[in-house]
């Protein structure tokens, strides 16, 4: 990993068309400024990570369990219209 | 072409059905064709990997189980997308599924965006929203 010292304002280049500032610091938070491509998608590490999971949950479904869970569904449906 | 799926044995597919997600989905990111298949007589829509038979997400249509869901898609995803009309636009939600079934929950923060005209998709990771990866999608028993 390569680690820089950044102030206040200054800002780090990467490659060509991506750019991070330091926009403000505040106790132990730092606001970033961030200029990249529009195909290139930023989140907060934390979110994605928490995408990851979810999809890696999301895929184990077997066809069992959503028949199950069809049936499920119908009962509350049906109840919901009663 | 004949592909294996998870949920829907082996599917005979146009590769005009096949669905582009260019960088994969978060987690999976080398699987970029998928097909939406329909599951009779359910509510729910399979997004089946192309080339990963045991891969197949299970979707649903968001707005009848959760009437006030929205959200504006942002320039870029509007543009990578290649969106020119919002009736060319198709969301889903991906539903994770528990044991106990009434446990199940939609990941209303990260829905799959569809451009069904040019086939292209993308699970879209929406940012300073109040949605989370987990919403039941049973509500919970009514406190009545």
């Amino acid at each position: 990993m390569l680690v820089l010292t950044r102030k206040l304002k200054e800002a780090i280049q990467i490659g060509d068309d991506i750019e991070i500032t330091v926009l403000a610091i505040q106790g132990d938070q730092v606001k970033l400024g961030i200029n990249a491509p529009r195909h290139i998608d930023i989140h907060r590490k934390e979110v994605y990570l928490a995408i990851q999971a979810e999809n890696s949950a999301a895929s184990l479904a077997s066809k069992t369990s959503l028949e199950q869970l069809n049936e499920q569904l119908k009962q509350w449906k049906s109840g919901d219209t009663q | 072409m004949n592909i294996d799926t998870k949920y829907h044995g082996t599917v005979a597919v146009k590769e005009e059905d096949i669905i582009h997600f260019p960088h994969g989905l978060p987690g999976f990111a080398d699987e970029k064709r998928f097909v939406l298949l329909p599951l009779a007589d359910t509510p729910f829509v399979i997004l089946q990997s192309v080339k990963t038979p045991a891969l197949g997400f299970v979707l649903i249509e968001p707005f009848s189980y959760f009437p006030s869901y929205e959200f504006e898609l942002d320039e870029a995803t509007v543009e990578q997308l290649n969106i020119e009309s919002e009736r060319d636009v198709a969301v889903y939600v991906i539903l994770t599924v528990a044991d106990p079934f009434h446990e199940t929950t939609a990941n209303l923060q990260a829905p799959v965006v569809i451009n069904a005209r040019k086939r292209i998709g993308k699970q879209v990771i929406l940012t300073n929203t109040a949605y989370k990866t987990k919403h039941r999608l049973f509500p919970e028993k009514a406190a009545t």
